[in-house]
């Protein structure tokens, strides 16, 4: 017994996962069958959208300014090894849109928005508002999830826009200010060589980001446990699996996107 | 009608109901006394099918409730939850009126607030409330908008889930007033939990008490008092010795 003790462990976590992963799986599909039919909550979606995106603006720009900045000094240090100063704009441009945008832009979005769906239907779920909803002949999954999973993935990607633009900015300002780089030149620099498929590739992984980050809040919202204890938990791992899977995602879509 | 048919329910190892079988005859004001803890609120809410019964049936003029057709059944129903469950993102008024801003019910916007108004004063609550949110309310106020969303739809069959838990004396007399009007004037029919013996009282036809996970004792409210029940003797009359412990 106390020998198989760590193997009954082992299989125990790996179980606990694959029901969980069933779980969300299951939740996913739920999801995507109440988004197309009616009845439709416009004016839950509206807020969602504020919420999501409006308000996370700061956070994202913030974010990728201060990365699009420091990745411009990295940039030079590393390719002052080879003479290869120049390639700072042009690479920073691409680092930016492809990767850091979207990936450090999603991992805030999930931090901010993650953990308050969570909190926000746990909350609901253990003061009976749910019940409530129920009660009132209005689906919880429609009227909650739908909205938010929606809202987050249509504002993610013009999140990341934006976040991209300002991170651009960042390293241009480092470049023009640190780095004696001539303003036009970086200008140039930038747009000449970045191309389409890097911004919408980027925006694409955004749209997945931002289909997670609610997904998950309102998943671990939704099966809360009880009290301040269980909402708290479900906070935690709302964040958690969002940031998770915007990872795991963002490396299969790099592999469905650019390799060879 | 309502009938409850040997119903179980248990979470974990916590079995909390173990063979419920109840009826509430149309238009009749059924009132569930038991400590707390012993699963009323569960009861209540396997009937809604808010929670899922392990075993048994229950029927809602003879249709099964798990075989029903969920919009047009819950459409029938009014529900004050123990705790008020009002929505936090909406007004006192969008709360009240939330069934007749949407879905099948739904009417103008101004027509709804008005019938929320009016809901409110009949639970005791002035017109001023209907623009503040739920948080900037006491409990006992909170209760009575839960109150006033439940009835604001006029539904056949209401549940009240301890109505007068919170409030002071004279605002409990009221809503036992409401709910006793509601069940006369509508004919609706009503299940309404409480602690309160003057509630009690005041609002049953009938009454139910349920121990153990099951019902103890159901009968005519006027044959409360002599029912020879020890269970039930000990309950109305508050004693801390008799069959049910006071430890629990
Ligand atoms: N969703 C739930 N999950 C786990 N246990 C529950 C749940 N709902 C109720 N219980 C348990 O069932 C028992 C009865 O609860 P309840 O019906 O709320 O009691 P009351 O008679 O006071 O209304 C309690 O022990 C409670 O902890
Ligand atoms: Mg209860």
């Amino acid at each position: 017994m106390s020998v198989l003790a760590p193997v009954a462990a082992v299989g125990r976590g790996t179980l606990a996962i694959l029901a969980a992963i069933g779980r969300i799986t299951i939740f996913t599909l739920q999801t995507l069958g109440h988004m197309i039919r009616p009845p439709f909550y416009f004016k839950e979606l509206f807020q969602a959208v504020m919420n999501i995106g409006y308000f996370s603006l700061p956070v994202v720009g913030l974010t990728t300014f201060f990365t699009g900045g420091a990745l411009a000094l990295q940039i030079y240090a590393g390719g002052a090894r080879f003479n290869a100063e120049s390639v700072v704009p042009s690479i920073v441009a691409i680092g930016m849109v492809r990767e850091l945008g979207p990936v450090l832009g999603g991992l805030m979005v999930a931090a901010r928005v993650a953990s308050s769906i969570a909190a926000e239907i746990g909350t609901m779920k253990v003061t009976e508002q749910i019940d409530a909803l129920v009660t009132l002949s209005t689906h919880p999954m429609k009227y909650l999830t739908v909205p938010r999973v929606l809202a987050a993935t249509l504002v993610v990607p013009a999140l990341i826009a934006v976040g991209d633009t300002i991170g651009i900015m960042g390293g241009y300002i480092v470049g023009i200010t640190r780095l004696d780089f001539n303003a036009a030149n970086y200008i140039n620099n930038t747009v000449d060589f970045l191309q389409t498929w890097d911004v919408t590739s980027g925006l694409l992984k955004g749209a997945v980001f931002g289909f997670i980050i609610a997904l998950m809040g309102c998943y671990y919202g939704m099966n809360s446990g009880r009290g301040a204890q269980g909402v708290g938990h479900a906070t935690k791992s709302a964040v958690v699996a969002a940031s998770i899977l915007i990872l795991a995602s963002n490396y299969l879509l790099t592999e469905l996107f650019f390799s060879a | 009608m309502i009938t409850l048919d040997n119903v179980h329910k248990s979470f974990g190892s916590n079995k909390v109901l173990r063979g419920v079988t109840l009826t509430i005859p149309r238009g009749e004001s059924m009132v569930i006394i038991g400590g707390s803890g012993t699963g009323k609120s569960v009861a209540l809410k396997s009937v809604l099918g808010l929670v899922t019964p392990d075993q048994g049936t229950i029927t809602v003029d003879g249709e099964d409730v798990t075989r029903v057709e969920r919009d047009a059944f819950l459409a029938r129903f009014g529900m004050l939850f123990q705790g008020g469950a009002l929505f936090d993102s909406l007004s006192v008024w969008q709360n009240v009126a939330f069934r007749l801003l949407r879905g099948s019910l739904k009417r103008p916007k101004d027509e709804a607030r008005e019938i929320a108004i009016e809901k409110l004063r009949r639970v005791g609550l002035k017109p001023e409330v209907a623009d503040l949110f739920p948080a900037e309310l006491s409990g006992g106020m909170q209760k009575r908008v839960g109150l006033a969303r439940a009835i604001a739809a006029e539904p056949e069959i209401i549940f009240f889930d301890e109505p007068t838990t919170g409030l002071d004396p004279i605002m409990s007399g009221v809503i036992n007033e409401l709910i006793r009007e509601i069940v006369v004037e509508m004919g609706a029919t009503a299940m309404t939990i409480t602690h309160d013996m003057t509630s009690v009282r005041a609002i049953a036809d009938k009454v139910a008490m349920l121990h153990d996970g099951v019902i103890k004792w159901t009968g005519n409210v006027a044959d409360m008092d002599d029912s020879g029940d020890p269970y039930l003797d000990q309950f109305i009359h508050g004693r801390s010795d008799g069959p049910i412990e006071a430890v629990r």
